[in-house]
């Protein structure tokens, strides 16, 4: 048994140790808004926080988070109002959609360690999230628009 | 993807064309016939089903069904805002439904429930309105039955009824009375002046599910038992298996059953993890040949010598065998295989038991799935029921039928409900590419520059053949689309189609063979320029006189761009212009090239004319994807064989664009009152000769061959 701690609850699973924690998400608790797409920590898609950081669970075996704190897409806010989300919904960025947890995991982590983060800063913290719909310009866009929601929120 | 699933699905696709074809179109001309039997009419509880698109309960709460696949392309939204528009709903107050596989969601520009070819909007322009139109007629119907006034005073508004005199009736008090009142014929459709909804950036329908994990895609589909099942697929192109053991893959825990199916050996366990562990442990002997003519370096020169020998006439105008020019060019350009790589690996739910078989998938074709399981089960296609959840990306890939075929046959062996999903290995790996395409072409100028002749002969595969289509006089017009069609000014124009069938299973690709074909037409027309000693954004402007839909976006492109300001040292523009599926789109591209030569896009601008816009901001969207897409694949995409390997199998090794390298994109919507043509696809065709043009503009160097290699642009 392993024991993780998924959107504020405690919980013990009981899954072989390398089972990436994508798996244990989808399969074992039933978590599906974190996708699959590549199963080599080469796309984003799987983004989930790890204590809070931006963190690949397709290759992050399940052994390895006992004891963490992982936050996935459901648990990213109560009522879809994460400045992220509400700036997602403002420039209207998916059109797919598959993509987009992943996205807004990671755009969420990059604005909690950079209040204000320039287009250099938002290559560098995004481009290992790939959309194949290629909503990039919007994605920069939310970028910015969130940024400054949260300074309001401050 | 064993080349049997190939034929299968290709005489499958025709037998579901005229199969489930025919009774359609009366569905869809006559919206109201199709009306759902026996609403209980006059009581409170009654629902209002005028036709399949529309249902209001006696609560308001007003349902509008989509039968077309949402994709990424923004359906759910677009479509519904033909129906409200008409049916004058309160489009705040709207939900909007997945249909279910039936005939009556048949697209009617394909005679079956299936989406691409950018045909959504184009199809149902005048069906649904019509559907709206009607519905409303019948509420105002029952409004004046109700009052027992003349239809004349009523109106509808926003999801009312009103009366003359000031009082109204909701679309939910009027449903139980509206849904015994005969089905009005001929609606009026509204003046375009009048549009309140159609016509509006409003916001996609499916966005807020998709900002907090709950939008439902295939591989999120849960069911009682649901066992997961990944397959060993062939290694090399056509190879069968011999035998396999299993031995070491049962002893993965949570292994269920090892079964052989048509496309390869399926591992069934307890979600994913388990089933893809016990997949890499099964030991599989295939029959190995190696097949050397599938080798990238030999299709290429077969390809190349196919040119050699005359093909199918696509066009032929004037006489390019006596045409007199001063000077004469000579191309050959290349585009490779491509693959789709949609985010979500290809993956299809299916559940077989004795009461019939239930299918889940994302799907860009419906009406195909239920035709074909149908005929590989031998189960009555009415007991064959197929759920479309959302598309985590298309672009073709999703109207085949291997997915679905796969989760039936796994399901059926195992009786149980049957999760099947591909690695992005075997996703990758999994043959249904764009074909590779070769070209020569040969064109004249006169004296003073002006076109004389363009002479061209394509070697490609069929991809209409491998989707079922038939050939029009042997023609597969989808090989020379976007080069038949040659617009510029030109007394000689001849074009000629040369089929090749290496054996690598080809498919339908975001905008098709438009998306090699543009590459090659707008890159020649830009060598002519040259030669000629023209701008090459002026001499297109001239020779596009007597076609003023590809001139007008050729130069709300250029005037937005900025065509004839400077740019800084080491930037240079380049442009092009394309028709494709009903619309036009002209693309501005500012390039540079970094230290090791690889080619940096700095800022796109885009016309398009798609006629009337429904959503522009969709549109914006959709221009803005589909120039990514193109642009993935005039940077990076390229599929190579080795000995009937496929050599890529990721996204390390098979690119895409990402946030570093997405340039901002600009896109202009021409105004138009003309019948909407495709969004989803036209954007893509002239990025790659945009950029190819811009580079040599920067270079002088000429790159006739995609991916654009940095190697071949470098200057030192």
């Amino acid at each position: 048994m392993i024991t993780i701690n998924v959107n504020g609850q405690s919980l013990s699973v009981d899954v072989p140790p390398d089972t990436p924690l994508l798996w244990v998400l989808r399969d074992t608790l039933g978590l599906t808004g974190t996708k699959f797409a590549c199963g080599q920590a080469l796309c984003g898609a799987c983004t989930v926080h790890l204590n809070g950081t931006a963190t690949r669970s397709c290759v992050l075996p399940i052994s390895a988070v006992q004891g963490g704190k992982v936050t996935t897409i459901e648990g990213l806010s109560a009522h879809s109002d994460h400045p992220v989300q509400r700036a997602w919904l403002q420039h209207d960025v998916p059109q797919c959609g598959y993509c987009q947890s992943g996205q807004i995991m990671s755009a969420a982590a990059l604005l909690t360690q950079n209040k204000n983060p320039s287009d250099a800063d938002i290559d560098a913290a995004m481009s290992g999230n790939i959309c194949r719909c290629g909503t990039y310009n919007d994605i920069r866009a939310a970028i910015h628009t969130a940024a400054g929601l949260l300074k309001k929120r401050v | 993807m064993t080349s049997e699933l190939h034929k299968y699905s290709r005489r499958q696709f025709l037998q579901t064309s005229a199969e489930v074809g025919g009774g359609v179109m009366i569905g869809f001309f006559l919206p109201g016939l199709s009306r759902a039997a026996s609403p209980d009419a006059d009581t409170a509880t009654a629902t209002f089903r005028p036709n399949a698109f529309i249902r209001i309960a006696a609560n308001d709460e007003i349902t509008l069904i989509v039968g077309m696949a949402e994709m990424g392309q923004g359906v759910l939204t677009s479509l519904p805002q033909l129906l409200a528009e008409e049916l004058e709903a309160d489009w705040h107050r709207v939900r909007v439904e997945q249909a279910p596989v039936d005939p009556a969601y048949n697209n009617p520009m394909f005679g079956m429930q299936g989406t691409g070819g950018s045909t959504s909007v184009r199809a149902f322009w005048e069906p649904l309105r019509r559907a709206g139109a009607t519905a409303r007629e019948m509420l105002i119907t029952a409004a004046a039955d109700t009052w027992g006034v003349n239809r004349g005073t009523c109106v509808a508004r926003e999801g009312f009824i009103h009366h003359s005199s000031g009082k109204k009736l909701s679309y939910g008090q009027l449903a139980g009375r509206a849904a015994s009142v005969a089905v009005a014929q001929d609606a009026p459709l509204k003046n375009p002046k009048d549009f309140k909804i159609l016509g509006k950036s409003l916001p996609r329908l499916d966005s807020p599910a998709k900002v907090n994990g709950s939008a439902r895609f295939g591989m999120d589909v849960r069911t009682d038992g649901l066992l997961t099942a990944v397959i060993a697929h062939a290694p090399v192109i056509g190879a069968k298996v011999v035998s396999f053991d299993a031995t070491r893959a049962k002893a993965v825990a949570g292994v269920k059953h090892i079964v052989q199916i048509d496309s390869g050996v399926a591992v069934v366990a307890n979600g994913y993890w388990a089933a893809k562990t016990a997949r890499d442990a099964l030991d599989v002997k295939w029959d190995l040949d190696a097949k050397p003519e599938l080798t990238s370096k030999a299709i290429r020169e077969a390809m190349l010598t196919r040119l050699d020998t005359p093909g199918v006439l696509a066009r032929n105008e004037g006489d390019v065998a006596s045409a007199q020019s001063a000077t004469t060019l000579e191309s050959t350009y290349e585009a490779p295989y491509l693959a789709h790589a949609c985010m979500e690996p290809m993956n299809c739910t299916a559940s077989v038991t004795a009461n019939g078989i239930d299918i889940w998938a994302p799907t860009q074709a419906s009406g195909v799935n239920r035709a074909v399981i149908a005929k590989l089960t031998g189960v009555s296609p009415e007991r064959v029921n197929v759920t479309t959840t959302l598309l985590g990306g298309g672009f073709g890939r999703r109207f085949a039928q291997d997915f679905v075929i796969a989760a039936v046959q796994i399901s059926k062996a195992v009786s149980q409900p049957v999760q099947v999903i591909y690695t992005r290995e075997d996703d990758i790996r999994g043959q249904f590419y764009r074909p590779a395409s070769v070209v020569r072409l040969r064109g004249g100028i006169d004296g003073a520059g002006q076109p004389v002749f363009l002479d061209s002969r394509v070697a490609c595969s069929s991809v209409s053949q491998a989707g079922g289509f038939p050939l029009k006089n042997g023609l597969d017009e989808a090989a020379v689309e976007g080069l038949s069609e040659w617009p510029y000014a030109t007394p000689h124009v001849h074009v000629e189609w040369a089929p090749y069938e290496p054996g690598v299973s080809v498919w339908f690709w975001r905008s098709v063979g438009n998306s090699q074909n543009a590459f090659f037409a707008e890159s020649f027309i830009d060598e002519m320029a040259h030669a000629a000693k023209k701008d090459p954004f002026e001499y297109r402007r001239t020779l596009l006189s007597n076609h003023p839909r590809h001139r007008a976006v050729l130069e709300l492109a250029a005037e937005r761009a900025g065509w004839h300001k400077s740019l800084p040292a080491g930037r240079a523009r380049g442009i092009a212009v394309c028709e494709s599926f009903g619309s036009f789109v002209a693309e501005v591209v500012e390039a540079s090239l970094q230290a090791d030569g690889a080619p940096r896009v700095h800022r796109v601008v885009c016309a398009i004319d798609c006629g009337m816009a429904v959503n522009p901001g969709i549109i914006r969207r959709q221009v803005q994807s589909a120039v990514i897409f193109g642009l993935s694949a005039a940077l990076h995409g390229e599929i190579t064989l080795k000995d009937g390997r496929v050599e890529q199998k990721n996204f390390d090794d098979y690119p895409v664009v990402r946030m570093n390298e997405a340039p901002p994109i600009e896109v202009h919507i021409v105004p138009s009152t003309e019948k909407p043509g495709g969004v989803g696809e036209p954007g893509t065709p002239p990025i790659a000769p945009a950029l190819a043009n811009a580079l040599f503009a920067l270079t002088g160097k000429r790159v006739r061959r995609l991916p654009l290699r940095a190697e071949e642009l470098r200057t030192t």
